[in-house]
């Protein structure tokens, strides 16, 4: 089936089998492996992307039913001068071990602080309870979230 | 290679329109239908369901939102955890919201749906208690009609309800009691948890009623009452009424235990 939605703000069309997943459609067709692809059944959140604004998971849409809708993946984060404020605050806390779950918190921080610029820690926890770091890393995970919202 | 994924025939059918899905509904009823997909996605990454025919009902605006409608709530099938536990309706329907907090994750509550949990009609599904005890109806669709049924009488078995073939869920009807009422959920950590068991409990002082609901605690989420002068008995009541099973997730023992601590805590709380 030929699906056409617009990804990281262009326009873009994809042909996918009707039972696949929009992370399949990302990751393989539209050559967009910034989602990571692991649990498959929206326990990890790896591969978190926006999808009309709404953070989800990738893997439970179905790709055909992204068609018409607008997707931002960790790729489209990337602002014009540098890395998102989100990327940039990762690397200052020293927020990644071994990087796989890295794409989806990003993407869940950045939906985070767009609704709300300055988390208490326990929002923050709950907001981020959907995205697992299996290196356990959370402390300076929680401390890259506050170093962002810090720099708004 | 050739992979079985890429032979398997799926066709996905996206009506724009409720009539166009309920006449669509009728022509292939072995149409699976899908909102958020946080169920039906997982079998078909895991291979456990090949389904000629998805109905995407994403795309139809009569199965968005909420409404109120002649002194009742009308939760559309497409109604998302997530605006179930924002602003007016969470005030209006507390117990739903604070179930539907228990629910995945953010990612998960953004998509997953009301209509879809009384579809899957798992056990477990953490809508139906709060739903069994504020006494909501389903209102049914199909190209031949619309009907309703009380939700006590939806749930058939473990994922089996009173959908025929040709039918969808078009809402959730609710007339809001006003009452103090909870929602508790036992699980291993606060995210990501399918219930080891659940309950809703509500005190109706208009009817003097004590009201509670279980879910993952028998092969149906069922409704529970008792007079409002019964509150020592009601715990062990709860308890007693349940039918739980020993699975992955608990034993029906412990089941059978927590429901009735639950019971009494959530009695202290809608009593205080």
């Amino acid at each position: 089936v030929k699906i056409r939605l617009t990804v990281n703000g262009e326009p873009r069309e994809a042909d996918v089998w009707a039972g696949e997943s929009l992370l399949a459609a990302l990751r393989d067709t539209l050559e967009l492996p910034g989602s990571k692809n692991a649990c498959e059944q929206g326990e990890c959140g790896s591969c978190s992307v926006l999808l009309d604004g709404d953070l989800v998971c990738a893997c439970l849409v179905l790709a055909a039913q992204a068609d018409g809708h607008e997707v931002t993946t960790v790729e489209g984060l990337r602002a014009a001068d540098g890395l998102h404020r989100v990327q940039q605050a990762f690397v200052d806390a020293g927020a990644v071990q071994c990087g796989f779950c890295t794409p989806g918190l990003v993407v869940a921080t950045a939906a985070l602080l767009e609704r709300n610029p300055s988390p208490s820690e326990d929002v923050i926890r709950e907001e981020l309870s959907g995205n697992l770091c299996r290196c356990t890393g959370y402390t300076k995970i929680f401390d890259a979230v506050g170093l962002a919202a810090s720099r708004t | 290679m050739c992979s079985y994924r890429i032979f398997a025939l799926v066709e996905v059918i996206t009506p724009r329109t409720l009539d166009e899905a309920l006449r669509l509904k009728a022509e292939r009823p072995d149409a699976r239908p899908i909102a958020g997909g946080t169920d039906l996605l997982v079998e078909l990454n895991f291979d456990r369901a090949r389904p000629e025919t998805i109905l995407n009902l994403v795309e139809v605006p009569e199965l968005k939102g909420w409404a109120r409608d002649d002194g009742a709530l009308r939760l559309a099938a497409g109604l998302t955890y997530t605006e179930a536990m924002q602003g007016e309706l969470a005030e209006l329907l507390p117990a739903l919201a604070e179930a539907s907090r228990t629910v995945g994750s953010p990612q998960i509550r953004n998509r997953g749906t009301i209509g879809g949990n009384l579809g899957t009609a798992s056990p477990a599904g953490d809508a139906h208690p709060p739903l069994l005890v504020e006494n909501a109806t389903v209102e049914i669709g199909s190209a031949r009609g619309i009907r309703t049924l009380p939700l006590t009488e939806f749930f058939l078995g473990p994922k089996r309800n009173a959908l025929e073939d040709d039918e969808l869920v078009l809402a959730v009807r609710v007339e809001p009691s006003g009452q103090p009422q909870t929602f508790m959920k036992v699980g291993p950590r606060n995210a990501m948890v399918i219930a080891v068991c659940s309950l809703a409990v509500g005190v109706d002082r208009e009817r003097g009623e004590l009201r509670a609901a279980y879910g993952s605690a028998g092969p149906v989420p069922a409704l529970v009452t008792a007079p409002l002068d019964e509150r020592d008995g009601f715990p062990d009541r709860v308890a007693d009424a349940a039918s739980p099973i020993d699975d992955v997730r608990g034993t029906a023992a412990y089941r059978r235990h927590a429901l009735q601590v639950l019971t009494k805590r959530a009695l202290d709380r809608v009593l205080a």
